[in-house]
């Protein structure tokens, strides 16, 4: 009985969850997939053929075969939205790169610091990952704006005399990314130094390394696991991010996020959007199968 | 030899500046008596008052916070048998895929999974409202949850539940009594952390929702859209208050649980 109760209660504890997250997660995906090689319709929904499971095989087989894949084709003779998808690879990328190079002089920091101040150090990192994204990118607008905080410093500094124009360029989106992103980025590089064995950098200064040399030489390698998992978990979602770009980017700024979301809201085509979502998730699957690898690697380490 | 050097602290300081000063500068704007954001003109709490005439917001704040606590909780039982799935049996069939399905949403750009699951929605001819919101919203909180909960697992010592079982405990009680208890602060900060995210969701929420169901972030956005106001900082300020306060219960009641299971281990190891 009591085996029969626990064979249960473990099949439990994996089927629930996996068939939330196959129904709610991954079925999704092929919705996307299916739709986004459907024609555009002013109905509602507003694609043709409509799936409808009551028609049996035969319909279904009639839907498949008016399967199109015009609007793929539509977006590779629209220059537009090569240029959204290879500026938002760019822009995610130099902001992964500026946020890896502010974060990971916090994480050393904070792993150097006394024991004692360490977990009130990653409390106050954690923290802002708490306030509203959203919340955390519309103070940057008071900051970054012509007449706004920043210049006024500036300007009474003495060191500008023009204010500068940040707000609505990609200077503004790179802030705003490195600014959501850096708990993400400091969190995974703080972890794999705190891990560290500092003997070894010791050992490489005993046997005559300068200290910036033990440091490229020893640390840095060491803490690769950390970089590697930051970076993904700030490119990632910066590639698609939509929030940042709308509030900060200017008129000419082109990611892929903010042009899904105005073909869907604006522009009402959702089997374009689900193309435009299709592709995007495609450039994406690579970095985020090798983020899954590495995390449960590390997770198997862990054990 | 000095490790916690001047270089350490300064980048430390700066780091944290630059992390904590948007948001002190937001605060403190609120209070502005002006309509500027930026040019400080007196003392005020004018726009907190005008806040509570806003219907609109109210309404919004309120479905935000029921959506919240339902789909928190959901997610905290959904995340937490993830957990234990992916660190109990790490050979089950399609373990890679669920995996996977664990870890994608952490990083998936949100504009994904808002469309993909509005389509679901449409295909299965579920009407958009709250609950399409919170179906949403526990699917991607869940796997937060499933991810804190997971590090606390593993490293948990299992022979304590073996000795249960051996004792003649069900799994469940196991479960229940055993199990649940240590692990018990890592569950509740998943839930904080499933709380906040829903609270805070912009993206997924405008795909999901439907005619009725406008969240706090939906109707700030909408707001911001039309021009940054003290209004807007002043309900930010409020929603910072409370998840700062909540982080700030979790925390200590997860300090003292954490002293408190020492004390009983270091009790038990004494007998």
């Amino acid at each position: 009985m009591a085996k029969l109760g626990s064979a249960l209660f473990n099949r439990l504890v994996i089927i629930i969850p996996y068939a939330w997250l196959l129904f709610f997660f991954l079925i999704p995906f092929f919705i996307v997939i299916r739709i986004s090689l459907s024609e555009t319709a002013v109905a509602m929904p507003p694609y043709l053929p409509v799936f409808d499971l009551a028609s049996g095989i035969g319909g279904i087989i009639d839907n498949i075969k008016q399967f199109s894949i015009d609007n793929y084709i539509w977006l590779t003779e629209d220059a537009l939205y090569a240029k959204a998808y290879i500026s938002s690879l760019w822009i995610a990328l130099v902001s992964t790169f500026l946020t890896l190079l502010i974060a990971y002089p916090v994480a050393y920091g904070m792993a150097q610091a006394p024991n004692t101040i360490r977990p009130t150090l990653l409390m106050l990192v954690i923290l802002p990952f708490w306030t509203s994204f959203l919340i955390r990118v519309y103070a940057w607008i008071a900051i970054l704006k012509p007449e706004g905080l920043l210049n006024q410093l500036l300007l009474t500094l003495g060191v500008i005399d023009q204010p500068l124009i940040i707000l609505n360029t990609n200077w503004a989106i790179y802030i705003g990314i490195v600014y959501s992103y850096l708990p993400f980025m400091v969190l995974p590089i703080y972890s794999s130094l705190e891990k560290m064995d500092h003997s070894l950098t010791e050992a490489a200064q005993d046997l005559g390394c300068t200290p910036i040399r033990a440091f490229w030489r020893v640390t840095f390698p060491l803490s690769m696991p950390g970089v590697v998992a930051g970076c993904m978990l700030v490119f990632i979602p910066a590639v698609g991010e939509f929030v940042i770009p709308d509030l900060l980017g200017g008129s000419e700024t082109l990611m892929i996020g903010k042009t899904l979301w105005n073909e869907f809201n604006a522009n009402r085509d959702w089997p374009v959007s689900a193309a435009v979502a299709t592709i995007l998730l495609l450039i994406l699957v690579v970095p985020i199968m090798f983020f899954q690898h590495a995390q449960s690697k590390a997770d198997s380490e862990g054990r | 030899m000095q490790r916690w050097s001047r270089f350490n602290i300064a980048s430390i300081v700066i780091g944290f500046a630059f992390l904590y000063l948007p948001i002190v500068l937001l605060v403190i704007f609120s209070f502005n008596e002006s309509k500027l954001v930026t040019v400080w003109a007196g003392f005020s709490t004018k726009w907190y008052v005008q806040l509570l005439h806003n219907q609109a917001l109210l309404d919004a704040a309120w479905v935000t916070v029921r959506v919240g606590l339902i789909s928190a909780t959901v997610a905290t039982v959904l995340g937490t048998m993830a957990a234990l799935a992916m660190t109990r049996y790490t050979r089950f069939r399609g373990r890679m895929l669920f995996s996977g399905m664990i870890y994608a949403p952490l990083v998936m750009p949100e504009v994904i999974t808002g469309l993909s699951m509005l389509l679901l929605f449409v295909a299965i001819g579920f009407d958009r409202g709250f609950w399409t919101l919170t179906l949403a919203h526990i699917t991607f909180t869940m796997c937060f949850v499933a991810v804190v909960v997971q590090s606390r697992l593993l490293s948990f010592d299992r022979s304590i539940e073996e000795a249960a079982m051996d004792l003649g405990a069900t799994p469940v009680a196991t479960f229940l009594q055993v199990t649940l208890p240590v692990i018990a602060p890592a569950v509740f900060s998943g839930w904080v952390l499933a709380f906040t995210l829903s609270l805070d969701d912009l993206v997924i929420s405008s795909f999901t929702s439907g005619p009725g169901a406008t969240t706090l972030p939906m109707r700030i956005y909408s707001q911001v859209r039309l021009g940054v106001t003290p209004e807007i900082n002043a309900v930010c300020t409020i929603l910072i208050g409370i998840v700062a306060m909540g982080v700030l219960i979790a925390s200590v009641v997860s300090r003292r649980r954490e002293i408190q299971r020492v004390k009983d281990e270091q009790a038990a190891f004494a007998h």
